[in-house]
């Protein structure tokens, strides 16, 4: 019976793949930056104010001046704001629990979204230290940082 | 300003997943029901626009499909915005400006059961910075909350409350998905989903449509008894950057409030909050006294028709005017990841 109410209020259905297979030029900022990654190197941009963008932008973010001189910043920094993931989806770029951070450089000005390996929630809190932590094989992409870690204590 | 007005409003009922229709089959007795209640023959409208996205109907142009319910022969005027039907009403808005036209329908429609809803929406990030990573809706979400309970009073129970009221309120929506009496308290016993949100933090996933029609001057007093005049509307953006914007406040929803001549004799106010902590950021941001009545719809943590739920919330506050419950009214809508683009829409009676 309860198969039967199911057969009929289920409707049909039929898996569906879409894709929008374009091609994308990153620009003079962004291919930049992401060339850097594949030199394990990260690299902002400073605007008129001093300010140092990382992950740079191509205009300034207020006054929308072309921005151009870019900055070689630190490969640790300070969690500013961080959240939880206990059950990490098949996409989530790592397999276990994980925090997804925003995460200021050392000389950075703004903050640059990541994933941490912290192991646990426990871990975690706002204004700790964390630091880069490179794939084996960098490519030119955000993904050439695996994640970032706890910095190691010194 | 030319003066026009919400004179009808209509909406299907929210579902978690509607298998049984599609998009247009969904949207053509909503459609039938607000023109209906316009009083404006359909063939007298002059302008239609609609809001949807094809990543929701995982087809291209899938919005000219969508065209099937409201008729296109003969020819229409008309536009679609790959945005929430806000947009698409406040386009309207502007194309009744011209002043050759006295009417306009404008829709929303989404299905957001077919994919996955979160994952969906990390495509609408910076495809360079952002996406390849794969932070979902609900991720980037769970950040801003963070933020907000680092730099503010405001505490996880304070989130949880602002699921109960609205979950309360949708006790009188009959529209609504999500409704009834919980308690703040048992609600914070529950496990996060991606912390510091829990699964009452965040929107049910809705099928859904929405249509609003709009009417100039006289032809809005002659069709209704109370037009919802609009004497407001603008809509501002963020910084394009998760990382360089404060998330903790909301300053396009400032601007878009006072440039909609906001001022603070408001009876009820429907803000597009899709999680708990962003309705206390707005409710900052607009200024909101305690006096307001906020979310009587239950908002959009009672139904959640992505594309569609900024509409609703300019429908339900309209609506209100139009039934003669409230004299003043503002509605939100929001699109973006963390409240990054904001639309104000001040609207009164007579």
């Amino acid at each position: 019976m309860a198969e039967t109410v199911e057969t009929q209020t289920a409707g049909l259905s039929a898996p569906h793949v879409l894709e929008y297979p374009y091609t994308r030029s990153v620009g003079p900022v962004i291919g930049r930056f992401l060339g850097g990654l594949r030199d394990r190197k990260i690299e902002g941009i400073r605007t008129k104010d001093g300010r140092v963008l990382v992950p740079p932008a191509e205009y300034d973010p207020v006054t929308s001046e072309a921005l151009s001189e870019f900055v070689e910043v630190g490969q640790a920094g300070v969690v500013k704001t961080w959240a939880w993931v206990s059950e990490p989806r098949p996409k989530h770029p790592l397999d276990r629990p994980f925090a997804w951070a925003l995460i200021q450089l050392d000389g950075a000005d703004t903050a640059l979204l990541h994933a941490i390996d912290a192991g646990d929630e426990s871990k975690m809190s706002t204004g700790m230290r964390v630091q880069v932590r490179w794939r084996e094989e960098t490519v030119g992409m955000i993904t050439d940082i695996e994640c970032f870690e706890p910095e190691a204590a010194s | 300003m030319r003066e026009v007005a919400v004179v009808s409003f209509a909406q299907a009922p929210n579902v978690r997943r509607d298998t049984e229709h599609n998009e247009v089959e969904i949207l053509s007795p909503v459609v039938r029901e607000a023109m209906e209640r316009s009083g404006i023959p359909k063939a007298d409208i002059g302008f239609t626009c609609s809001g949807s996205s094809d990543y929701l109907a995982g087809q291209p142009f899938s919005f000219v499909t969508a065209l099937d319910a409201v008729g296109a022969w003969p020819p229409i005027r008309e536009s679609h915005v790959e945005m929430d039907g806000a947009w698409a009403l406040y386009e309207a808005w502007v194309r009744l400006q011209h002043g050759d036209i006295d009417s306009a329908l404008v829709y929303a429609y989404g299905k957001s059961s077919p994919g996955d809803i979160r994952e969906i929406l990390s495509l609408q990030l910076d495809p360079y910075y952002l996406a390849p990573l794969w932070p979902d809706a609900v991720d980037v979400a769970a950040l801003q909350a963070r933020a907000l309970l680092d730099a503010t009073d405001f505490t996880e129970r304070d989130f949880a409350a602002v699921a109960a009221r609205n979950r309360s309120n949708a006790k009188s929506n009959p529209n609504s998905q999500l409704a009834g009496d919980f308690d703040a308290d048992e609600l914070l016993s529950s496990d996060y989903l991606v912390s510091p949100l829990r699964k009452h933090d965040c929107p049910p996933i809705s099928d859904g449509a929405a249509v609003i029609v709009m009417a100039a001057g006289d032809l809005a007093r002659d069709v209704c008894e109370r037009p919802a005049w609009i004497s407001g509307i603008d809509h501002r953006i963020e910084a394009h950057g998760l990382g360089v914007r404060d998330l903790t406040t909301s300053p396009s929803t400032t601007l878009a409030a006072e440039k909609a001549g906001m001022n603070g004799n408001i009876d009820i106010a429907e803000l597009h909050a899709p999680f708990t902590h962003q309705e206390l950021i707005l409710r900052e941001a607009l200024g909101l006294s305690e006096s307001v009545s906020i979310n009587p719809s239950g908002g959009a943590l009672a139904a959640n028709p992505v594309m569609v739920t900024g509409l609703i919330r300019i429908g339900e506050a309209a609506q209100r005017l139009i039934d003669g419950d409230a004299k003043t009214a503002l509605a939100h809508a929001t699109s973006g990841p963390c409240l990054q683009q904001n639309l104000v829409c001040m609207m009164r009676a007579a």
